[in-house]
């Protein structure tokens, strides 16, 4: 396909400003992890002047680190997975179904992302109580009750937006899929979820990001020994100090996996089936 | 112009046919079926809880019936009289903090949904290295909240941070400005909120570009549409869908956002940058006064429901005239 | 809600569940009512959450062994403590014993969900004579039980340079206001200023404002609990205090940025500003690298002549208290805990470690508190300290005015000028906030 010159330069342009903007506090984040603590507050330099790596030593013992790094991932793929399961199902039936009751249910689960986490706190955490009582399944101080929390929290939106991404694929798919017998979920299984892929990747990675970065409702739902690294980054501000540079080496370490993860994940937001069928 | 595509699917070859299989649900209750795990999560953790949010908003429900919220009088309306008495001081910051909200929101949602746009399509086509470019966009989606924007309250310091040292070696200001308190903080916020927000973007477009087949952009050219025109022409009908939740579920997100504003400016924001989240969470939950909290968010939440709605409505009829 | 199904089953479930539910495990823990295990959720206050563990972890043996009760520390970042707090008064699933910030008592105490001390409860833990007046007054609602016992003091005091006071001639830490503000203007050159202020932070400036309008005879809120902030005494402690930035120029206006809780005493300590108003923080102070010689503490200064109806007062009662959840299971044995933990060798041997003050007359015998700083702080806390207003709406009140203060300093800050009539209109507006 040919690419104009202008549009080259354009490119290189546009995605260097871009870059630019995405990865400058990230360049601060790393000079102020490696700066002793009294020059994090202190006047901006390129290069700092005191260098040095205790700040990336001492993140481990300060707080539990590598506790709530595990919590993190145990909860948050977890959930990320579990989410995009039902709301693929009920995604197909959205976008592929009329049924009755089909405005009510797209607009009521979406009217839940209006309404501020802190009404929902309290009254959620005493149903995790009342459940836990009278069914012995611990809900809260546990991962299990998070988990349970952060699926139902990015339904909403993966719902919509994986109906959405399903109303991209031509509904011929499913009916020429069908034509062989396998029926409408046999159908959706083979032919339209290879075709969305890209859309299941986006919504996975969100929904494992929202559970990644949540906090209010983490601070409640778990213990010592449960926490998330959300909550759990929070005790680098003690009592006496807030260990900034400690905060900034530990947010990127944590992060690296996650990087390393969009790097391998990226790789399916390529065209997929149905840019291949068509004649 | 290219209009309606119509896609020509070739039919997938001969896998030997089967008896049809025997349904063990009734016909027309597969999409039913389908939905009942959602339902059953969000009615457990969504709806219920959020309609005893909205029981609250009823009841003077503050730290004196934390233990027993039965025993909490009936409050009837007074929780809401007080959020929309325009006259007294707490309606009209109640307003104030609205409209500053609106504004900054429509504002990162413009940016994020163009730069997010620009990269994607920018990122559509292969080329060397493009893995990694992407993968750059989604750092600042990838880095704890907390961290990122406390660093962003370090770059923004006026005497000490990056950005009025690059601004001051650069000579485009001749002596430093603040950026966390007074006018500019407004922008401030829209543009961290903007850091924050357009690599989501950038993500779920560029997902959506992907169902595009790549045959329509060459029909298109051939018809004589430049790079320009085949955005116009085939892009942006196609993504349609996804472009209609984005911007949708972009707006509700940005307007009650509160780990950004919160982190960024500490517990008292400026008035420039009055976010209504936060407004709401100082005046009423951190006093424990969860009757009038829950009552300014149920007026919120029926405004947004009214947006929403009419969005939906105007999407509907657009799509039925293309 | 409380749960309200209850089988006598279940109830012995739950009693089994709360410290399971504290440590999060789902193995069987079966405690007997004879060796009841207690959950104590303890607040952050060393270097480090793993610290306060291993600081703990000692006392907790020494209590198990001289008791035969067993205790789960968790320790909680101050971030989320209160809505942790909330969420057991809320749901009756909480700890045994608990740390608050001492400013929150009269508002947990509204919520009925703490022990009160009464006095049978207080000979239970030894009596409360033996506690210091001024921490002992920070426990609650006047007229009431204490809510809570205290167990860690801090004071406010003036933290000043001694190297940068002997350089610019100055003798020794200013004792009236004029004094103050004459000394830091000596030291306010070329950048440097002579007062550092966290302007942008609620606590900081509600605790300031507070103190000062003791000085001037007012207060915020009247014997009946309701709010009075637009008084001309209050007016003018504040006025004093946006002065100190727009009048006195002592103060960077870009302090007025300054929200995280840190930043003022960064300044402090390496040296961009002389003096600062900062609660006991020798150990801080230590990690920020300043030298130990050039810490010099004393009282925060008093106008001279004193006001009318003006109270000698140089600090708020701040500190750590400990409350026992009235819903718990094995009260006598939290109580137990409590002695434990207000105990004298444990107050020493605590407050020696965490920098803080011992609640307790008896733990000042101790050498090791026997430092000037010690000293000072002692005497502020026993005779120029004033507990925060203890109302119900002291929470409240603190983000109203504080959140008015801090769009002062922006004013100012920012270059326009702060009018005794903008202070008041912003302090009335402030009380309309509180329904007043």
């Amino acid at each position: 396909m040919h690419e104009p010159a202008w549009f080259r330069w354009a490119r290189v342009i546009v995605l260097s400003l871009l870059g630019l903007f995405a990865i400058a506090p990230v360049y601060v984040m790393l000079t102020a992890s490696l700066k002793p603590l009294p020059d994090v507050e202190g006047a901006f330099r390129w290069i700092p002047s005191h260098l040095t790596l205790s700040p990336f030593i001492d993140m481990w013992q300060t707080i539990p680190l590598l506790t709530y790094l595990e919590n993190s991932l145990i909860v948050c793929s977890v959930a990320s997975v579990a989410s995009v399961i039902v709301a693929l199902l009920a995604a197909y039936a959205v976008s592929r179904y009329r049924f009755h009751g089909r405005q009510v249910f797209s607009v009521t689960i979406l009217s839940t992302q209006m309404f501020p986490g802190i009404l929902f706190l309290l009254p959620l955490f005493v149903i995790f109580v009342n459940l836990s009582q009278d069914t012995g399944i611990n809900l809260y101080g546990s991962r299990t009750g998070l988990i349970i929390t952060y699926m139902t929290f990015t339904l909403p939106f993966a719902i919509w937006m994986l109906a959405a991404y399903l109303d991209t694929i031509p509904r011929e798919l499913d009916e020429a899929a069908t034509v062989d017998g396998t029926g409408p979920l046999g159908a959706f299984i083979r032919v339209v979820i290879p075709a969305a892929i890209p859309g299941i990747v986006a919504v996975l990675i969100y929904a494992f990001m929202t559970a990644w970065s949540e906090m209010l409702f983490a601070s409640v739902l778990t213990n010592d020994s449960t926490r998330t690294l959300a909550v759990g980054l929070q005790g680098y501000a003690t009592q006496n100090q807030v260990y900034w540079n400690q905060i900034m080496a530990a947010s990127l370490t944590v992060s690296v996996p996650i990087v390393v993860g969009f790097l391998l994940l990226q790789r399916y937001l390529v065209a997929g089936m149905t840019a291949g069928s068509v004649k | 112009m290219v209009d309606t595509i119509r896609v020509k699917q070739g039919v997938t070859a001969s896998a030997p046919s089967s008896p049809p299989k025997r349904r063990w649900w009734r016909r027309g209750s597969l999409p039913y079926v389908l939905l009942i795990p959602a339902i059953l999560l969000e009615l457990l953790i969504h709806i219920i809880p959020m309609l005893a949010g909205v029981g609250i908003s009823f009841l003077q429900l503050t730290l004196f019936y934390l233990r027993n919220w039965r025993a909490a009088p009936f409050a009837g309306f007074s929780n809401y009289a007080v959020a929309v008495n325009f006259s007294s001081a707490t309606g009209q910051a109640l307003l104030h903090s609205f409209t500053v909200t609106i504004i900054y929101t429509l504002i990162v949602l413009a940016g994020a949904w163009l730069f997010g746009m620009a990269a994607a399509v920018l990122t559509q086509r292969a080329f060397r290295g493009r893995g990694a470019v992407r993968t750059l966009f989604l750092i600042p989606y990838a880095l704890p909240v907390f961290a990122s924007v406390i660093t962003w309250n370090f770059m923004l310091q006026r005497d000490t941070g990056m950005v009025n040292q690059l601004l001051m070696s650069l000579h485009l200001v001749g002596s430093r400005p603040f950026w966390l308190i007074g006018q500019d903080s407004f922008w401030s916020l829209v543009i961290v909120q903007l850091w924050r927000t357009w690599p989501f973007a950038f993500l779920i477009l560029t997902a959506g570009l992907q169902s595009i087949p790549a045959d329509l952009y060459e029909a298109a050219s051939l018809d004589g549409a430049g790079i320009l025109g085949q955005v116009r022409h085939v892009t942006l009908p196609l993504i349609r869908p996804v472009n209609r939740v984005l911007l949708l579920v972009l707006f509700l997100w940005t307007f009650n956002d509160f780990s950004v504003p919160f982190t960024l400016f500490g517990s008292a924001p400026p008035s420039q940058a009055d976010i209504i989240s936060i407004h709401i969470y100082e005046n009423s939950f951190v006093s424990w006064n969860f009757g009038t909290g829950s009552a300014m968010s149920v007026l919120l939440l029926l405004f947004l429901l009214l947006v929403t709605l009419v969005y939906l409505a105007l999407g509907r009829r657009g799509a039925r005239h293309a | 809600m409380r749960p309200t199904k209850l089988s006598t089953l279940a109830c012995a479930a739950m009693l089994a569940a709360v410290p399971l539910a504290a440590c999060g495990s789902s193995g069987s823990n079966s405690s007997s009512s004879a060796h009841p295990t207690l959950t104590y959720w303890a607040s952050n206050q060393g270097t480090s959450l793993q610290d306060d563990q291993q600081v703990l972890a000692p006392q907790i043996a020494k209590f198990t062994k001289q008791t035969g009760i067993k205790v789960k520390v968790q320790v909680i970042p101050w971030t989320t403590l209160l809505n942790q707090i909330t969420a057991a008064t809320v749901s009756g699933k909480g700890p045994d014993v608990l740390n608050i910030g001492n400013t929150w008592s009269a508002s947990l105490q509204a919520t009925g969900a703490f022990l009160p001390f009464t006095s049978s409860v207080m000979n239970q833990i030894g009596g409360s004579s033996r506690f210091l007046a001024g921490s002992l007054s920070a426990t609650g609602a006047v007229g009431k039980p204490p809510t809570a016992v205290p167990l860690y003091s801090t004071a406010y005091g003036l933290y000043y340079n001694k190297a940068e006071f002997a350089a610019a001639g100055i003798s020794g830490p200013p004792v009236t206001w004029a004094e103050f503000v004459a000394d830091a203007k000596k030291l306010t050159k070329n950048g440097h200023y002579g007062l550092t202020l966290e302007a942008g932070q609620i606590p900081e400036n509600v605790h300031l404002a507070f103190e000062l309008s003791q000085q001037q005879g007012g207060s915020f809120f009247d014997s009946a609990g309701k709010p009075t902030f637009d008084t001309p005494q209050n007016v003018a402690a504040i006025k004093q205090m946006i002065d100190f930035m727009q009048a006195d120029k002592i103060a960077n206006p870009g302090d007025a940025q300054y929200s995280k809780g840190t930043e003022a005493l960064t300044d402090y300590a390496t040296g961009k500003a002389a003096m600062v108003f900062w609660q006991t923080a020798s150990g801080s102070l230590a990690k920020l690298g300043m030298k130990a010689s050039n810490i010099g503490v004393a009282p925060l200064p008093l106008p001279s002549p004193m006001p009318s109806g003006g109270k000698k007062v140089t600090s708020m009662v701040a500190g750590i208290n400990i409350a026992i959840m009235k819903d718990s299971k094995n009260l006598s044995a939290a109580e137990k805990f409590v002695k434990f933990m207000t105990s004298t060798p444990e107050q020493e041997s605590l407050n020696h470690t965490y920098g803080s003050l011992p609640t307790v007359q008896a733990a000042y015998s101790d050498p090791a508190f026997n430092t000037p700083a010690v000293h000072t702080f002692r005497s502020i806390l026993s005779t120029t300290a004033a507990p925060m207003p203890a109302v119900a709406a002291e929470s409240q009140f603190e983000t109203a005015v504080g959140t008015a203060i801090i769009h002062l300093y922006s004013s100012a800050a920012t270059g326009k000028t702060v009018t005794s009539s903008m202070i008041g209109q912003a302090l009335s507006q402030a009380q309309q906030q509180l329904g007043g």
